[in-house]
């Protein structure tokens, strides 16, 4: 073994921590003996979940006082960096707040981001796989300069796995003076109102394409969705057109999704649409053209129109209710 | 106000895509404006036109044989290029082009950056963050509503849950996301007037970073491999069946 200490950004979600942090802990801890995880807001509420995931230490930046994370998180790494000496690596998970934090650490470090990552092990040093081209192809990458190396990794990357470890010690980890780059504030929250799991951590998962024709047809996808307990996801093509919010878009500039299984209904099944959920254990597909490349990848495949297969699908599941 | 806007040139996405014997993306053919770049132009023309004065710069890097895309962003009304073109930022990384877009966005002084989220070719993701943190400013990103109010920009920031309002004082770098704005098609007026507009060509040493990019990027591809394929199942056309199909392969594997 090569490395022997990582760092992992610990988002807060929900009084918890989010899912892709808990999947870093779990890789991270498989590839070094040395794991650390920094965390923002309430520390205490987070050391549990840390330690049991892998976490010896929980860096804690504290209270943001309402500012975006990017600049603030970033400034209390660059000083870890200072004052403890550099890990091999720091794993941040793809994330609105993970991007901005990996992009500030990278300039106020002087080193270059790995991002996209889907993969990571330890060959004569960290090594990290892309999905390119719509993930018909990966690519297989390396740090040559000095550590730390800063890894983005994409959810559903690795299995989160309590490790059953003990609570993380908490050690404070200031921020620096940030000047203008940390003035942006946020200065309310609207939380969409949902019903079911998350997209990502769904066991079900019931998409709907361009092909539904109209937005208002996507009810029937979030009904199917709430009959089977899942969580509904969108093709990019509508989250463009305005029918449905970029939080529910699967592919390569969405989410990825690995549900046990996908119900993917009027999408054709563009690369980069499959590279957000192939990794899903079965895949249903229904679509009216049985050409549509979805159909390569289908475990079940409808040739048929949605606007009956769909209706006679949700009154089935419903009698079964 | 003046708004920059960071676009960027690339192969077309529609068409097959290779790798050079390099690992670097084969950007040999034809290039085209990033669409996702649309929206931070369009986004910036209307930002200026409202605050009633100011004009819109595109700034950009990659090669400039051919600025037939960013071209295409002075017809929608952009007011001038400035592309910074050197063999020896083949195989850039991104915070290599954050430095080197920095310094040329450095000398506009503009009162704002617009990006798109991630380019279309590379979706690294973070060189906007990157750019803000070398040019010492505030940055919001996944903006899907902006708006500015004197020195002060707010923004709808997607989130998991919904959206955050967020602020931030000017000058500021601000991510846009694909559909924030209908980007204009650009008119036979515009098409005509851009081609007499100026596009900027700048070389590393323009810019006094002939070193910096020649300290390397501080990573390498070793390798690329193809991905193991996925195999299909069964294909049935729906005669009235489909939906029991789908409800006893559902049962098979036990979802319900
Ligand atoms: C850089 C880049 C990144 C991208 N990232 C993503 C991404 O993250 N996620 C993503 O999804 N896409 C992404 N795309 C877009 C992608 O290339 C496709 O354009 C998009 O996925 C198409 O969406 P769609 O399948 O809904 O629409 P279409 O491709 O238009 O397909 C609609 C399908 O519906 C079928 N259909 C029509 N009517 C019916 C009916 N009545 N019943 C049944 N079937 C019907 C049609 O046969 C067709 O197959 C990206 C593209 C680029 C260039």
């Amino acid at each position: 073994m090569t490395l022997t200490s990582l760092w992992v950004l610990a988002e807060p979600s929900n009084g918890s921590l989010s899912t892709a942090s808990l999947e870093l802990l779990s890789a991270a801890r498989g590839l070094a003996s040395n794991v650390a995880a920094i965390t923002w807001g309430d520390a205490s509420a987070a050391a549990g979940l840390a330690g049991e995931y892998g976490a010896s230490t929980l860096y804690s930046v504290g209270d943001l006082g309402g500012a975006l994370p990017g600049a603030p998180v970033a400034s209390a790494i660059a000083r870890l960096v200072e004052t403890h000496g550099a890990p091999d690596a720091i794993l941040i998970p793809t994330s609105y707040d993970g991007r901005d934090v990996a992009g500030r650490l990278s300039a106020k470090l002087n080193r270059t981001v790995l991002t996209n990552v889907t993969g990571l092990a330890d060959n004569g040093g960290l090594e990290t796989e892309h999905p390119i081209f719509g993930g018909t192809q990966s690519a297989f990458a390396h740090f040559t300069g000095e550590a730390p190396g800063i890894v983005v990794v994409r959810a559903k990357s690795f299995a989160a796995e309590s490790a059953a470890g003990a609570p993380a010690a908490i050690v404070e980890a200031p921020t620096g003076e940030l000047g203008a780059s940390g003035a942006a504030r946020v200065v309310a929250s609207h939380v969409e109102e949902r019903t079911g799991p998350q997209l990502e951590d769904a066991a079900v998962v019931v998409s709907g394409g361009r092909g539904l024709g109209s937005a208002d047809k996507y009810s029937m996808i979030e009904e199917l969705a709430t009959l089977l307990k899942g969580a509904a996801g969108a093709s990019r093509a509508i989250v463009d057109a305005g029918w449905v919010p970029y939080s529910r878009q699967v592919g390569q500039t969405g989410k990825t999704v690995k549900p046990t299984v996908y119900l993917a209904c009027a999408i054709s099944g563009a690369t980069q649409h499959m590279v957000g959920m192939k990794g899903s254990k079965n895949i249903v597909a229904v679509n009216k053209d049985p050409d549509a490349p979805i159909f390569q990848i289908a475990d079940l495949g409808i040739v048929g129109d949605v606007n009956t297969v769909l209706p006679a699908l949700i009154e089935a599941l419903r009698q079964r209710a | 106000m003046n708004v920059v806007v960071c676009a960027k040139q690339i192969p077309d996405p529609a068409a097959p895509q290779s790798l050079e014997a390099s690992n670097n993306l084969n950007r040999s053919g034809k290039l085209i404006l990033d669409e996702a770049d649309t929206y931070g132009v369009e986004m910036a023309l209307q930002l200026v036109d409202a605050a009633g004065s100011g004009e819109v710069t595109v700034v950009s890097m990659g090669s400039a044989a051919d600025v037939a895309g960013l071209r295409n962003a002075l017809a929608m009304g952009a007011a001038k290029a400035v592309i910074v073109s050197d063999d020896a930022l083949r195989g850039a990384d991104a915070l290599t082009t954050a430095k080197v877009l920095a310094a040329a966005i450095g000398r506009l002084e503009p009162d704002l950056v617009l990006a798109a989220t991630e380019s279309s070719d590379g979706y690294t993701g973070t060189l906007p963050v990157q750019l803000a943190e070398l040019l010492d400013l505030p940055s919001i990103t996944f903006a899907k509503k902006v708006t500015v109010n004197g020195a002060t920009i707010s923004v709808e920031r997607q989130t998991e849950a919904g959206y955050d309002e967020v602020s931030a004082p000017l000058p500021a770098v601000v991510t846009v996301t694909a559909g924030v704005v209908e980007p204009r098609y650009a008119s036979f007026k515009g098409i005509m007037a851009a081609k007499s507009k100026p596009v900027e060509i700048l070389s590393v040493a323009d810019l006094g970073l002939s070193d910096v990019v020649a300290a390397g990027t501080g990573q390498e591809v070793t390798r690329v491999v193809a991905a193991e394929a996925r195999q299909s199942g069964e294909k049935y056309v729906d005669d009235g069946d489909g939906a029991q199909k789908i409800v006893a392969f559902l049962e098979s594997i036990k979802v319900i």
